[in-house]
């Protein structure tokens, strides 16, 4: 069994500000680390690994910085990781990530279960494990709260809004999973040494013969037009004061005006 | 691709076991203030099995015309069969934007069609606004919610979005309004890869948040797991039920569909009383939309009083039993 996971690698704090002067975002200070709810894929293929002794490949597009989480990926017990960088791949929309993840999996060639988290915490889209299923033509089950493979097929319950739908998928297939699913183990010190020796390949949009007008800018759709912090309407607030029993009949009062009570 | 052989607003008309859930009258509300701009068709796409009762609401609630497809393999919700028949509507209807919930299913499925048609999907909108040229402007949140972008797809039809649920209102129903329903004939192919073994309402703490009026919500303030009673006790006391914000669910004291947030759900109450929590943004942006906002908070700058109507600085363990006891005395 051989299973794929996806990561991103995303500062480290979402409490990000946009830099006035450029009105880029404002990137000191920050540090890359795994999507959390990558770190959840992560560990759902280290158990099924650690059940059915299958091969994991943790796979990235992302700057070449992006090497530092997969050799965590590596050191929680992955057996060979592969980033996608070049410059040509930036600039990328969900649609042409989606693409150059899928012609990754295309030269990978041999693969089970393709793993994502739900969504990653910067862009916050959710869309690439549907878009690669899409361009490998593979079923998918979006926001899995369990898995469990058996034979050749792989059962999750997933999180569909006010239910929990429970699906029998045949492999190879794509499952998203939410935080819920499992809680991510940490690298031991013994897997940080492990993982240095562990097999790190870069490839290129050219070593996975990709169409150059579906990669980065050139393949977006998309285009963010302009980035801005939220403003939120101040209101004027009215403030209960006075003793705690003072305030309680305030607070009462407008439940009364509310029909609360 | 000419751009002019697209026209019209479409909206997905989700529906589960044939119930029509909020959001696709959301996103006719909205679809009918892009209407206004100029003056394209609204059309609901309705997927599913003797689900065509459900067209005359869609009508009532704004839709020009709404196109139907009845078919025994769209009974149950299945990513492949649900694609392949809105990608066959797509390609001959031709609509120029088309809006999902961003819903479990809205985030499943549109995904997949904007990939098998190579054009834009911008995922989770707050605002949609439409251009004269008929560019669509979507606003969506990045960084749960610490910045916003605004995106467009200049190039590619439809201009595909998902719309967070909650965030738009519904107008009122206009009965006997009419409009075109349109019965599609097509094939659709079972998908054999996927079985659904099982569909089961979520167990929850009472209703689901997002549909809940009343909302007492518990933040990083509260002491123990054991004040959470005292909350419990006054969401009692007034109809309503308790949330949490994050802090709270990695504490693992509450569950996630107890939660309000980015990651978890936009409410939309009538009253709501936050106490302890002092408004991280996705907690704001996730319930900012209620009408009667309260908060007691012991920090006097604490952020969440700029966007209440109401507030004490106060300690909550030493208030919430004053306010239920003055409850008691006065029912």
């Amino acid at each position: 069994m051989k299973i794929l996971v996806f990561i991103k690698q995303v500062p480290d704090t979402i409490n990000v500000r946009i830099d006035p002067k450029t009105g880029n975002l404002d990137r000191t200070g920050l540090k890359g680390v795994i999507n959390p709810f990558d770190n959840n894929a992560l560990e759902a293929a280290l158990k099924i690994k650690e059940e059915t002794g299958a091969a994991i490949t943790v796979v990235s597009m992302g700057p070449p910085q992006t090497e530092e989480s997969l050799r965590i990926a590596l050191a929680m017990g992955c057996d060979e990781a592969v980033i996608l960088c070049a410059k040509e791949l930036g600039g990328a929309d969900t649609l042409a990530t989606g693409y150059t993840l899928a012609s990754a999996v295309k030269k990978i060639g041999d693969y089970d279960l393709l793993l994502f988290g739900r969504h990653a915490v910067d862009a916050d889209t959710g869309q690439c494990g549907p878009i690669v299923a899409e361009f490998l033509n593979l079923p998918q089950i979006t926001f899995a709260t369990s898995i469990k493979v058996e034979e050749n097929h792989v059962i999750c319950e997933r999180d569909f809004d006010d239910y929990i739908q429970k699906v029998k998928v045949k492999l190879p297939a794509v499952v998203t999973v939410c935080a819920e699913i499992n809680e991510p183990r940490y690298p031991s010190p013994l897997g940080i040494m492990k993982a240095m020796k562990k097999p790190l390949i870069t490839w290129t949009h050219e070593d996975m013969g990709c169409d150059t007008e579906r990669i980065g800018k050139n393949g977006s759709p998309s285009i963010v037009r302009e980035i801005f912090e939220p403003e939120h309407t101040q209101k004027d607030t009215i403030m209960f004061s006075g003793e705690t029993d003072e305030i309680a009949k305030s607070i009462v009062d407008l439940l009364e005006q509310q029909h609360l009570i | 691709m000419d751009k002019s052989l697209y026209k019209g607003i479409w909206i997905f008309a989700e529906q589960k076991e044939g119930i029509l859930n909020g959001t696709p009258l959301e996103l006719l509300a909205k679809a009918i203030e892009l209407k206004k701009i100029n003056g394209d068709e609204i059309t609901a796409l309705l997927l599913g099995n003797h689900v065509e009762p459900l067209a005359d609401t869609l009508i009532s609630y704004g839709a020009d015309q709404v196109i139907v497809i009845d078919h025994p393999v769209l009974k149950e919700y299945k990513t492949i069969p649900y694609t392949e028949a809105t990608v066959k509507m797509i390609k001959k209807y031709k609509p120029s934007i088309f809006l999902f919930g961003a819903t479990t299913i809205g985030r499943d499925l549109a995904p997949r069609i904007m990939a098998r048609l190579g054009t834009g999907l911008t995922a989770d909108c707050l605002d949609l606004k439409l251009e004269k040229d008929g560019t669509l402007v979507q606003t969506k949140p990045s960084y749960g919610g610490n910045i916003m972008c605004t995106i467009t797809i200049p190039d590619h039809r439809p201009q595909m979005s998902t719309v967070r649920p909650k965030v738009f209102t519904a107008i009122h129903a206009e009965p006997g309004r009419t409009g075109k329903i349109v019965l599609e004939n097509i094939d659709v192919t079972e998908d054999e890869s996927t079985q659904v073994l099982s569909v089961s309402p979520k167990e929850t703490n009472g209703e689901p948040i997002d549909k809940a009026e009343i909302i007492v919500a518990g933040g990083r303030g509260i002491k123990a797991k054991e004040e959470l009673a005292l909350l419990e006790e006054l969401a009692k006391l007034i109809g309503g039920r308790v949330a949490v914000s994050r802090p709270l669910v990695d504490e693992k004291w509450m569950t996630h569909e107890d939660q309000i947030g980015q990651s978890g759900n936009t409410v939309k109450a009538r009253f709501i009383l936050n106490i302890g929590i002092s408004g991280a943004v996705q907690y704001i942006v996730g319930m900012q939309n209620s009408d009667c906002i309260v908060t007691i908070n012991k920090n006097p700058t604490a952020d969440i009083f700029h966007i209440s109507s109401y507030g004490a600085v106060a300690d909550y363990s030493e208030l919430l039993p004053a306010i239920i006891t003055e409850i008691k005395k006065r029912k």
